[in-house]
C-alpha cells in the first residue's frame, strides 16, 4: 500500500466519534502511542522501502518524469531545525512552466503542495514552508508547456530535540483563522516583483483530539489558493497537511500594469478567505 | 512484543547500571525540597534522557513530584532515589509541560497512586505531540522507548492551582504560550521554591517551542513572584530569584531585535536564520542544537507583526 493511500486510510478511524467515558480519554492516547511504537520498531526492523514509486503512481499518475536539473531548482536546508516551519524555495528555470508539485516524501501527506502558474505570469521563484517528519527526500516536479515533467530531489535531515511538525499555540491558530497579510519586497531582478502572501491557519492534520469534547479533530487545512494581479492568474495551489501552519508563500512575478492584488484561499472545511491589496510601493 | 518488552527492560537495566543509577542524585536544596539535576546535552541511550531538572516537594503526609525524567528508567530511578529519602507516598506528580525529557518518566510513578497534574493544554499538547516523540526519539533513545507510555494528566490547571501537601500547601500555575503552550509553575511558599519549567533556562540555550512575545512577557510576569531560589528546567540545580531570569532575557531580546531588522529589511526567512541573534553564540550551550530552530519559530512569528 502506497503511503498516501496509507494516510487516507488512517484518516478515517480517528474522525469516528469516540464513546463518552472516563477512560476514553486515555485510550486514544494509548492507542495513538502503541501504534506508533508498533510503527517505529516495524521501521527499525523491515528494510527502508523508497515511497517514490508509488507517490509517482499516486500523484503522477504513473508518468514518466525525468531526473533533471534546469527546469525546476529546489533549495531546502539539510537539516529541519523547526519540524513545523522547514522552508522550501522553489526556483523555476524555464520560461512557461506551468506548474511545480513540492512533494514530502516520508510525510503522511506526502503531497505539500501544488503549484499552477497563470499564462505570462511569469513566475520565476516560489517559497513556502513544510512540515517535515523525519528523515526524507524532497521532490520537486516541474511541468513544461509541452506535458513533460522533470524532477529535482534533495534529502533534509530529521529534526532532532522536542521539535514537533505541531501547532506551536493551537488557540491561537484557530482565533485567527483566515486572517490575510501581504508584503511586497524590492526585486532582485527590475523586470519582476516580489511579493509574499500569508494565511492564518492551523493547517492540523487531524490526528489530534480535542480533550473537552474527546473526539479527535478532524482535519483542517487550507486546500486551495488563487493569486491574482487583477483578474489574470499568477499561481494557484493545491496544498495539504504538510504546509506549515499560517502558510505563505512569496514570490516573483512579471507585472501586467495590474493595480490590485487579489487572493482568494479555501480549505477542506468549506472555508473561503478573500484578501486585496493595491500593488505598488515596495519596500 | 513480551519479547521486545523484556529486551527492552534488559537493556534498561544495563543502562540504569552503566549509569550508576544507585547514585541518581537528589539533593535538598531546602528543607523538604529535593532536586535531581539534569545533565546539559541531548537525550540520549547513554544519558537515559536525562537531562532536564527534577523535583520533589515533601509536606507533612504527602509528596509532589514536579516532572519525571526522559524514560522510564530515569522516572524509576527517581522514584527509587526519592523512596530513599521519605517514606510518605506521592500525592501529586505534576508536569510542567509536553516535551519529553520532562514527561517520559511519568509511566514509572502511574503505579504509586498519584494523581497527574498538568496545565490545561497539556493532555491536546500529548496526544498531538506524543506519538510523534515516541517515534522521533527512537534514533537516539532506541530500546529505552520501548517501555514508555504517555500518562496524561487527570487534574488540570486553568489558572492556578493549590494542592495540599499536608501542612504544606504548593501554588500551580498555567501560563499562556511562552516555552510552550503546556507551562506550568510550581511555588512552595514555605521555602521559597520556585520550580519554572522550561520558562527558565540557564546555561543550556533556551527553546522556543511556542511563542517568543509570549516568552519575553512571561518573564516579565514571572519576576514578579516572591521567591528567593528558582530550580530552572534546565541547568544548575538552583539559582537565585529572579537574578535567574537576565540571561535568557537578554538572549530572546537579542533574536527578536535581529529578527525584526531582517524581516523589515524584506530578508527572507531561510537567509535571516542564518544570521540573527548568532552574537549569543558564546553565552550558552548546545547553542548550535537549538538557535536556528529558535529563529525560524521566531522569524515566522515576527513576520505578523511588520507593516
Amino acid at each position: 500500500m502506497s503511503p498516501w493511500t496509507a494516510s487516507l486510510h488512517a484518516r478515517k478511524s480517528p474522525n469516528e466519534s469516540e464513546p463518552e467515558g472516563s477512560r476514553s480519554l486515555l485510550r486514544p492516547i494509548a492507542a495513538a502511542a502503541a501504534l506508533c511504537l508498533w510503527a517505529a520498531a516495524a521501521s527499525a526492523q523491515e528494510p527502508k522501502i523508497d515511497p517514490w514509486p508509488g507517490l509517482v503512481t499516486d500523484i503522477f499518475h504513473d508518468r514518466a518524469i525525468t531526473s533533471h536539473e534546469g527546469v525546476v531548482a529546489l533549495d531546502a536546508p539539510k537539516r529541519a531545525e523547526d519540524a513545523a516551519i522547514v522552508p522550501m524555495t522553489i526556483s523555476l528555470l524555464e520560461p512557461g512552466l506551468r506548474a511545480a508539485t513540492l512533494v514530502i516524501d516520508e510525510n503522511p501527506m506526502p503531497m505539500a503542495a501544488a503549484f499552477s502558474f497563470g499564462e505570462g505570469a511569469g513566475v520565476a521563484k516560489i517559497e513556502t514552508r513544510v512540515r517535515v517528519n523525519s528523515y526524507t527526500n524532497v521532490h520537486v516536479v516541474g511541468q513544461t508547456g509541452d506535458g513533460a515533467l522533470h524532477s529535482v530531489v534533495k534529502f533534509v535531515k530529521a529534526s532532532g530535540g522536542c521539535s514537533a511538525p505541531a501547532i506551536k499555540d493551537q488557540d491561537e491558530a484557530s482565533a485567527n483563522l483566515g486572517k490575510m497579510k501581504y508584503r511586497e519586497f524590492a526585486s532582485e531582478n527590475p523586470a519582476l516583483r516580489e511579493a509574499q502572501i500569508m494565511i492564518r491557519h492551523p493547517n492540523n492534520s487531524g490526528l489530534q483530539m480535542d480533550p473537552i469534547t474527546r473526539a479527535y479533530i478532524p482535519a483542517h487545512y487550507v486546500d486551495k489558493v488563487e493569486v491574482r494581479q487583477g483578474e489574470a492568474l499568477i499561481f494557484s495551489m493545491e496544498g495539504g497537511i504538510s504546509l506549515s501552519e499560517d502558510p505563505s508563500f512569496r514570490f516573483a512575478y512579471k507585472p501586467n500594469g495590474a493595480k490590485v492584488m487579489r487572493v482568494e484561499a479555501r480549505d477542506n472545511q468549506g472555508n473561503v478567505f478573500k484578501g486585496e491589496w493595491p500593488i505598488g510601493g515596495a519596500s | 512484543m513480551l519479547q521486545r518488552t523484556i529486551r527492552g527492560l534488559a537493556i534498561a537495566f544495563l543502562c540504569l547500571v552503566a549509569n550508576g543509577a544507585k547514585s541518581f542524585e537528589l539533593t535538598e536544596i531546602a528543607p523538604g525540597v529535593f532536586v535531581h539535576q539534569g545533565v546539559t546535552a541531548l537525550m540520549s541511550r547513554d544519558n537515559l534522557g536525562g537531562i532536564a531538572n527534577l523535583g520533589a516537594i515533601v509536606g507533612a503526609e504527602a509528596v509532589a513530584v514536579i516532572d519525571t525524567g526522559g524514560s522510564r528508567a530515569e522516572g524509576e530511578a527517581f522514584l527509587a532515589a526519592l523512596q530513599q529519602r521519605t517514606t510518605k507516598p506521592i500525592r501529586y506528580v505534576i508536569d510542567t509541560h509536553v516535551h519529553p525529557d520532562h514527561i517520559f518518566g511519568n509511566i514509572a510513578f502511574r503505579d504509586t497512586g498519584a494523581v497527574f497534574v498538568g496545565h490545561k493544554n497539556l493532555p491536546r499538547a500529548m496526544a498531538t505531540r506524543g506519538p510523534h516523540y515516541l517515534s522521533s526519539f527512537r534514533e537516539t533513545m532506541g530500546a529505552l522507548l520501548d517501555d514508555v507510555i504517555l500518562v496524561p494528566p487527570t487534574l488540570t490547571v486553568e489558572r492556578e492551582t493549590i494542592l495540599d501537601l499536608g501542612g504544606r500547601k504548593i501554588a500551580l500555575k498555567a501560563w499562556r504560550t511562552a516555552h510552550s503552550d503546556s507551562d506550568l509553575t510550581v511555588l512552595d511558599p514555605q521555602s521559597g521554591t520556585l520550580f519554572t519549567g522550561d520558562l527558565l533556562f540557564l546555561q543550556h540555550v533556551p527553546i522556543i517551542d511556542g511563542s517568543l512575545l509570549g516568552f519575553l512577557s512571561v518573564i516579565e510576569e514571572l519576576r514578579k513572584i516572591e521567591a528567593v531560589r528558582v530550580v530552572p528546567g534546565h541547568g544548575p540545580a538552583v539559582a537565585p530569584w529572579p537574578q535567574a531570569l537576565e540571561a535568557q532575557k537578554a538572549y530572546l531580546d537579542h533574536l527578536t531585535r535581529d529578527l525584526r531588522a531582517d524581516i523589515a529589511r524584506g530578508e527572507t526567512l531561510a537567509r535571516a536564520v542564518t544570521t540573527a541573534g548568532r552574537g549569543e553564540k558564546p553565552n550558552w550551550l548546545l547553542f548550535e542544537d537549538y538557535h536556528t530552530r529558535n529563529a525560524t519559530a521566531g522569524f515566522a512569528e515576527l513576520e505578523w507583526e511588520a507593516p
